[in-house]
């Protein structure tokens, strides 16, 4: 079913941005991983949230969540990992399946990880961010998993299923990928394994990775005073667009984001009718 | 010639015949599949005529994929008269094919 906007990542950014879409009476969908893979989750306390301070990290997501859905935002659990326009329409893919809206607004957080050698290079050769989308074709065959997230593991046990065969390792720090042609043994943690292809199953994809052309400044999303990025329709909030990575900046960014998105769908039907 | 659902049966048949062809290797559990399908029907019926577009399901189709060495869908391979001369893996935007299929018509 199609949205008016979709939001990628459900954090402070994200819901901030849901809510504030609702407020101009548009419809949309937030995806993201469950709450509890969220790293403000882990926050003993935060103090600086103006008006609402001493709350945990768990309590203050469960209370912004639970905002967005009164106020009528959708959500669907998963990990986007490509966008694409097509006409006045943005495509989203998440896990196996596929969403479209008018109108995106990134709030996936930061990206911590850097990407390890070998891997942009033999991305689609062998190195793989999709373990539903690639493993049948990797059947009877050795893989890795990298697993960096709960969801991971069930991944990496849906590939048993359908018969690869799996190394996992559990949140690897350094790891080596290489190859001729394709990618033939990954080391992780100074443990060699032969594989023919390595799963990379992080919380969330790189910015670039989901978009293509999206532009960057100092590894984080540029984005102007209404938090658009260089990409007609893409709109970005949170820590994804740099620091402080503090709630209040998030949440800030997030009803900017919002508002602008649900003006660009307003504007789009506009020039329609 | 509208889009083609290739199987190993016909594929080479197919192809062999066909001056320029572009195919799809993808499957139903693959969400970038599903972005990248209606940008090949859109091209199926933009080269109608021309350019000989189909795709080949890799659950369907396991031989054909490992024949191709397909490692990641969604893969489009180009063909001239079955003889492949470039291939795309993953998610991009239709003028990334019909770029290639431009500059070999």
């Amino acid at each position: 079913m199609p949205y008016e906007v979709l939001v990628i990542g459900g954090g402070p950014a994200g819901l901030s941005a849901a809510v504030n879409v609702r407020a101009r009476g548009r419809s949309v969908l937030v995806v993201s991983n469950p709450l509890q893979e969220n790293p403000l989750w882990k926050a003993e306390r935060v103090d600086n949230y103006l008006g609402l301070p001493g709350l945990s990290g768990a309590e203050l997501l469960q209370t912004l969540r639970r905002h967005a859905e009164d106020a009528g935002a959708a959500f669907r659990e998963g990990r986007v990992l490509n966008a694409m326009p097509m006409g006045d329409d943005w495509f989203v893919s998440v896990g196996s399946d596929m969403e479209n809206a008018k109108a995106v607004i990134l709030a996936a957080g930061v990206a911590r990880a850097k990407k390890f050698p070998g891997e942009a290079e033999y991305l689609g050769k062998g190195v793989s961010y999709c373990a539903t989308c690639d493993g049948m074709l990797y059947r009877g065959k050795p893989v890795a998993v990298l697993g960096y997230s709960d969801g991971a593991k069930h991944e990496a046990e849906f590939l048993s299923s359908i018969r690869c065969s799996v190394t996992y390792f559990d949140r690897p720090k350094d790891c080596v990928i290489e190859g001729g042609a394709k990618v033939e043994r990954v080391t992780c943690n100074g443990e060699t394994v032969p594989v023919d292809c390595v799963f990379i199953l992080r919380p969330a994809l790189a910015p670039t990775d989901v978009f293509p052309n999206i532009a960057v400044e100092n590894g984080y999303v540029a984005v102007n005073r209404k938090m658009a990025t260089n990409l007609p329709g893409v709109f970005a909030a949170g820590d994804c667009t740099g620091g402080p990575l503090q709630v209040s900046k998030a949440a800030g960014e997030g009803l900017i984001a919002g508002q602008s998105a649900a003006a660009y769908v307003a504007e789009l039907a506009r020039k329609k009718a | 010639m509208s889009l083609q659902h290739f199987e190993e049966a016909t594929f080479d048949a197919a192809v062999n015949a066909a001056p320029l062809a572009m195919v799809d290797f993808w499957a139903d559990w693959c969400g970038p599949c599903k972005i990248v399908g209606p940008v090949v029907e859109s091209i199926a019926a933009q080269y109608d005529g021309k350019v000989l577009v189909g795709k080949v399901n890799v659950d369907d189709e396991p031989e054909l994929a490992a024949r191709f060495g397909v490692m990641s869908i969604p893969t489009i391979v180009f063909l001239k008269n079955g003889a492949e001369f470039d291939r795309k893996v993953g998610v991009m935007p239709a003028d990334a094919f019909t770029a290639v299929l431009d500059a070999n018509l």
